[in-house]
This record gives C-alpha cells, sequence and structure tokens, in this order.
C-alpha cells in the first residue's frame, strides 16, 4: 500500500460511494425512519413511534397476515434448505469425481434454468401443471402417479409446497456451482493419498471432501436464507400479488408489496410498507449476524 | 465474505483440468485393465452417475423444451398431443405473430439490454476504481469504506424501495432507464467493488512501481495499466451483476412499468397476464424470452461459468 495524496483516493471512490449511498444505503436507513412515522391524506409524515410496529405485530387482522407471510416463509425456506442444497450437493459432487466423461456437458446443461427470470420458469410450470393442458396429468400417469395428479397451484394445501419445488428446480445450480468451485479447491494430493491408501469414494466424500466445503455450505445456507426472505418474483407472477389461494402462497415479499401499494379495497401505504419492510430487514440481519458469528467462531477456533 | 473471490487465476485453471476427463481417467483404470464399460464411461461405477446426471438434465431441461417445441404448433395440436414434436401439418407460427404485433417486443428488449449493459459499465468502472482505491492507498476509514460497501452485499437493496421510490419521484426518474441503471449500479457495485480489489491486489507491484518511478500520475497509472489488466475478472463480475438485472421484475414494475421504458421481463409479466387463455400467445411470449438467453448462453456458457466458479472459490 502507498499513502499518496487524498484527492487522488477521494475521486477514485466518489463515483462507486455517492450511487450505492445515494441508491442503497441511504433508502435502507431512510425505510427504516419511515417505519416510525404516519402520513395524512395531504401526505405530511408525522411520528408515531411504534405505532406501526404494534399495528402489523398485534393487531388482529395484520397479525394474522403477518404471522401467515412470515410463516410461509419459514416453510419456503425450509423446503429449499431440505431440497435444493442436498440436490446441489450431490451434483456438484458427481460432477468433480475424477475422470467422469462429459461433465461440462451435464454441468451446462443442469445450471441453464437458474439463467432464466423466475418470471418465465413460473409461467413455464403453470403450464405444465394446468389441468387444461394436462402434460403433468400425463406424465404422471407414466411413472405410475396419474391418481395423485391435481391442481397443485390452486389448492390451498400444496400451492405454496409447489411454488417452493418451482424455486427450488430453477436455483438448484447456485448451490450446484458454488459448491462444485470449493469441490475443485480440494487439494489433488490429499484426494490422492486417501485413494492410495484404499479409502473408498464414498469415505472419501465424507470424510475429507465435506469436512473442506463446510465453508461454503455455510455460504450457501446464508446467501438462501437471504434469496428467500426477499422472494416476490416467482409468487407475484403465478399467483399475483394477492398470493392465492386465500394468502396460502403469501410470502414477506408479497406482504410487503401489498402493504405499500395497497390492493383491493385496502389502501396502499408507504410508511405501513416501510415498517414491513424493517421487519423483513431484521429477520435478514439475525441471519446473517448469525452467520458471521458462526464464521468467526469457528475461524478462531481453527487457528487455536 | 471472504469465500465470495479472491484467487481467481488458479481456480480457472483447476477447472481446465478437471474437466478434461482423459488427462485423469487413464491412470485409475489401466491399473486393473479397462473393461468395455469402462474404457466408455470413465473409471468403473460411473455408470449410475451417469444415470443419475442423465436423468436431472432431462428434468432440468424437458419444461423449456416443451415450451419451446408447442410454441411453433396450432392450437389444435398443442392440446391434442403436446409432447409431440410439431409437423408439418401442425407448425404454425401465429403466436409469435400476434405477440409480435400486439406489443413492442423488440422495444422491451432493447430497453432490457441497454439497462443491463448501462449497469455493467458502471460497475466495472466505478466498481474498478473504488477497488483499487481501497486496495492500493492506505487513508483514514479505509476499513470503515470497505465495510459499508460490503454491507450491501448481504442486505438486500429491495428493502429500501419506500425511500428509493420516493428518490426516483423526486429526481423525475420515474419511468426511465436511467433510474433502472442508477439502482442496478448500486445493487451490484458492492459484489464488484470486492471482486475486483481482490483482483487488482494480485496485479505485481512492480508494475506500478515502475511506473511511479518514470513520474507517471495515479490517474495515468489506473486508466492505462491497471484497467486493462482487470479484463479477466470482468467475467466474474459480469456473471453476478447482469443475470439478476435482465431477470429483475420488482424494479422495472415499480419504477418504469411505462410503456416505453419496460423491460422484457416486465413485458412478458404482463402480456402473459393479459393473453392467458391465448396459449399460442403465451407460448410464444415465452419462447422469445428464453431464446435470446438459449443463444448467448450456447456461445458464452464457457465463460459464464468458467466466471461463476472463479468468483466463488475462498
Amino acid at each position: 500500500m502507498k499513502t499518496a495524496r487524498p484527492w487522488h483516493i477521494v475521486v477514485f471512490l466518489a463515483p462507486a460511494v455517492i450511487i450505492y449511498s445515494l441508491f442503497s444505503a441511504l433508502p435502507l436507513l431512510d425505510t427504516l425512519r419511515l417505519g416510525f412515522y404516519t402520513a395524512n391524506d395531504a401526505g405530511v409524515h408525522s411520528f408515531v413511534g411504534l405505532d406501526n410496529y404494534r399495528t402489523i405485530l398485534f393487531d388482529a387482522d395484520w397479525s394474522t397476515a403477518f404471522w401467515n407471510a412470515m410463516w410461509n416463509n419459514v416453510k419456503f425456506f425450509c423446503i429449499h434448505m431440505l431440497l435444493q442444497n442436498p440436490i446441489g450437493l450431490l451434483l456438484a459432487t458427481l460432477f468433480s469425481l475424477k475422470g467422469l466423461r462429459g461433465a461440462r456437458t451435464y454441468r451446462t446443461l443442469i445450471f441453464l434454468p437458474t439463467l432464466l427470470s423466475v418470471v418465465i420458469i413460473g409461467f413455464i410450470w403453470q403450464l405444465i401443471i394446468s389441468p387444461l393442458w394436462g402434460v403433468g396429468e400425463k406424465l404422471m400417469t407414466l411413472v405410475g402417479l396419474g391418481d395423485y395428479f391435481a391442481p397443485f397451484l390452486g389448492q390451498e394445501s400444496t400451492a405454496l409446497f409447489t411454488l417452493s419445488l418451482i424455486s427450488v428446480w430453477q436455483y438448484i445450480g447456485i448451490p450446484m456451482m458454488l459448491i462444485y468451485a470449493a469441490l475443485l479447491a480440494v487439494p489433488e494430493e490429499v484426494l490422492e493419498a486417501a485413494h492410495a491408501e484404499g479409502a473408498s469414494a464414498m469415505r472419501i466424500f465424507w470424510q475429507i471432501k465435506l469436512p473442506l466445503i463446510w465453508p461454503t455450505l455455510g455460504l450457501v445456507t446464508i446467501l438462501t436464507f437471504v434469496a428467500n426472505f426477499n422472494a416476490f418474483d416467482l409468487i407475484y407472477s403465478v399467483k399475483g400479488a394477492l398470493a392465492g389461494p386465500n394468502y396460502s402462497s403469501d410470502l414477506l415479499g408479497t406482504f410487503f408489496y401489498r402493504t405499500f401499494f395497497g390492493y383491493q379495497a385496502q389502501v396502499g401505504s408507504p410508511t405501513m410498507g416501510a415498517a414491513v419492510a424493517t421487519l423483513m430487514f431484521l429477520v435478514i440481519l439475525a441471519g446473517v449476524g448469525t452467520y458471521f458469528y458462526l464464521v468467526q467462531r469457528k475461524l478462531t477456533r481453527y487457528e487455536l | 465474505m471472504h469465500s465470495v473471490s479472491s484467487s481467481i487465476a488458479p481456480t480457472t485453471h483447476g477447472a481446465d483440468n478437471l474437466d478434461d476427463p482423459g488427462k485423469n481417467a487413464g491412470k485409475l483404470t489401466t491399473r486393473r485393465g479397462p473393461s468395455l464399460i469402462q474404457r466408455s464411461f470413465g473409471p468403473a461405477g460411473h455408470i449410475w452417475v451417469h444415470i443419475v446426471l442423465c436423468l436431472y438434465a432431462v428434468i432440468a431441461l424437458f419444461p423449456i423444451a416443451l415450451i419451446l417445441i408447442n410454441s411453433v404448433k396450432s392450437r389444435q395440436a398443442i392440446f391434442d398431443n403436446p409432447l409431440a414434436f410439431p409437423s408439418v401439418e401442425t407448425f404454425s407460427l401465429i403466436g409469435f405473430h400476434k405477440v409480435l404485433s400486439n406489443t413492442n417486443f423488440l422495444l422491451y428488449f432493447g430497453n432490457s439490454l441497454i439497462v443491463t449493459l448501462g449497469s455493467l459499465l458502471l460497475i466495472v468502472l466505478f466498481g474498478a476504481m473504488a477497488g483499487w482505491a481501497l486496495s492500493e492507498y492506505k487513508f483514514r476509514g479505509n476499513r470503515l469504506m470497505t465495510l459499508f460497501m460490503a454491507i450491501g452485499i448481504m442486505i438486500p437493496i429491495r428493502l429500501g424501495t419506500v425511500s428509493i421510490l420516493q428518490l426516483v419521484v423526486a429526481l423525475d426518474l420515474i419511468n426511465t432507464r436511467t433510474a433502472l441503471i442508477l439502482v442496478y449500479t448500486a445493487q451490484g457495485l458492492p459484489l464488484a467493488v470486492m471482486i475486483l480489489s481482490e483482483f487488482i491486489r494480485q496485479i505485481p507491484t512492480e508494475l506500478k512501481d515502475a511506473a511511479r518511478c518514470d513520474g507517471v500520475g495515479e490517474f495515468k497509472i489506473f486508466f492505462q495499466v491497471i484497467l486493462p489488466l482487470i479484463r479477466p475478472a470482468i467475467a466474474t463480475v459480469a456473471v453476478f451483476t447482469m443475470i439478476p438485472a435482465w431477470n429483475d421484475l420488482w424494479f422495472p414494475l415499480i419504477l418504469a412499468p411505462g410503456d416505453q421504458t419496460k423491460t422484457v421481463t416486465l413485458g412478458v409479466q404482463q402480456f402473459i397476464g393479459q393473453y392467458a387463455t391465448d396459449w399460442n400467445s403465451v407460448l410464444a411470449a415465452l419462447s422469445m424470452a428464453v431464446i435470446p438467453i438459449l443463444i448467448l448462453y450456447t456461445l458464452f456458457s464457457r465463460q459464464l461459468i468458467r466466471g461463476l466458479t472463479a468468483g466463488a472459490v475462498k
């Protein structure tokens, strides 16, 4: 590092810092502030302390809607953790097996859905499982599950789960690639030594590869967490802002959108919206905070 | 946070070596004498690996293929036999005609291009400048500034939407592509600054010192020595900033829903909402959104995946 006259540094930093502050950091802070205000019809803001939060968390209608969205979001996240990340890990492990032919082709093909917009993916699956078209039913009959076919997206009991599966199907490429990259970084000598000692592929995976990629699995977890608790596009394009049927697929993102812009009879409110965004921020912050706390502890333990 | 970025060069080599199956495959098999199965699939035991991967590849590609196939069929054929390829009798481009005549699809496509490329340009230029400043110069507040930028990697910009909308209205930028470019730039900068400063740190000091000895100014060093050298890292930055921006529905919906500034993602979403019962149009609109990405992916998948894996390794 070199000590230079500060005006160089200012000029180099200014554009990035100004755009980032103006359109990301300050709006976030301002949103946290707005959550404590309310606006009258004339648009004049007045400070109301924790009133907005009291309404969201304790008013009968609001709290039902909020906790429904929160609980759905937790389920949404759990399904991703139970399916997306383990399958991603499995696929990445298979790609990185030594001497596998066509590994690059598989990787390229399987990654494709991740590139496409959630909106497109949502519509594609909506068509496929639509009873009107019947492709889904036909395919399920083909594998002997025809009797179980139902309008999955239209039923309260299955809508959220189906949407979660669509999201898992699309985003599997992200954990897959992150884990794949981590597996590539496992030192070749270690694997060769283990192989020479006669360790089986299974044992090499569980006892060498897996412990070495723990940090990446941690990263995948927190990225999934942040993305899931911020999800909106899929639900909005498939089920609309009302996240039906009967709010059964409502997530915090769609709840935030409805609060902010209004829907049906309810008028939208920027300040209530800001309060919902603040609650989402706290959830995400708690997740990220836990992640860094654990990572930090892990690192210091390794150093000892 | 360290796990994203760093050591970009070594991993790309690693990826290439392991990707070449022939190189490593021989070692394991020759010892035991390769069987026919081993010769055609790599080391024994890989057959089930191929089965699993093939199966998953089919699951991943089938839905997309189904949409593409049916988009060029007549309405009758779409419903009669959705799994069949189009034949001479069932071939029809009516859906594409409808989409092109009922929407400004090409305009939306142009908007998406302008927005994503515009933000990529700003992200790379400003990100490299900031990354250079943070990794090269010692100054008070360096660590604080690094941390301030890093927060944006984890906290989604969407949470600030209420205030972003107010700001955009106040700046009179509503329904402009500029608003989207600025927001996506703000969204992409934190990760870009981290990736690029990590990359710039690996550029040999001698290059800069030699220039400084010759009395070259700091700006000239950056723009003439450093900036041309960061080209390999641009792929990584592009992957992480362009894909989310191209695919985003939230900000176009809120900041630029006007017909002149709509992006493809929003355009398709609204078109399908309107024409939901016209299957030809819906399938064609979806295909038109997918095909450009498919072409780009076919051309650049290698660079893209390399950029992705390079940026991901600790």
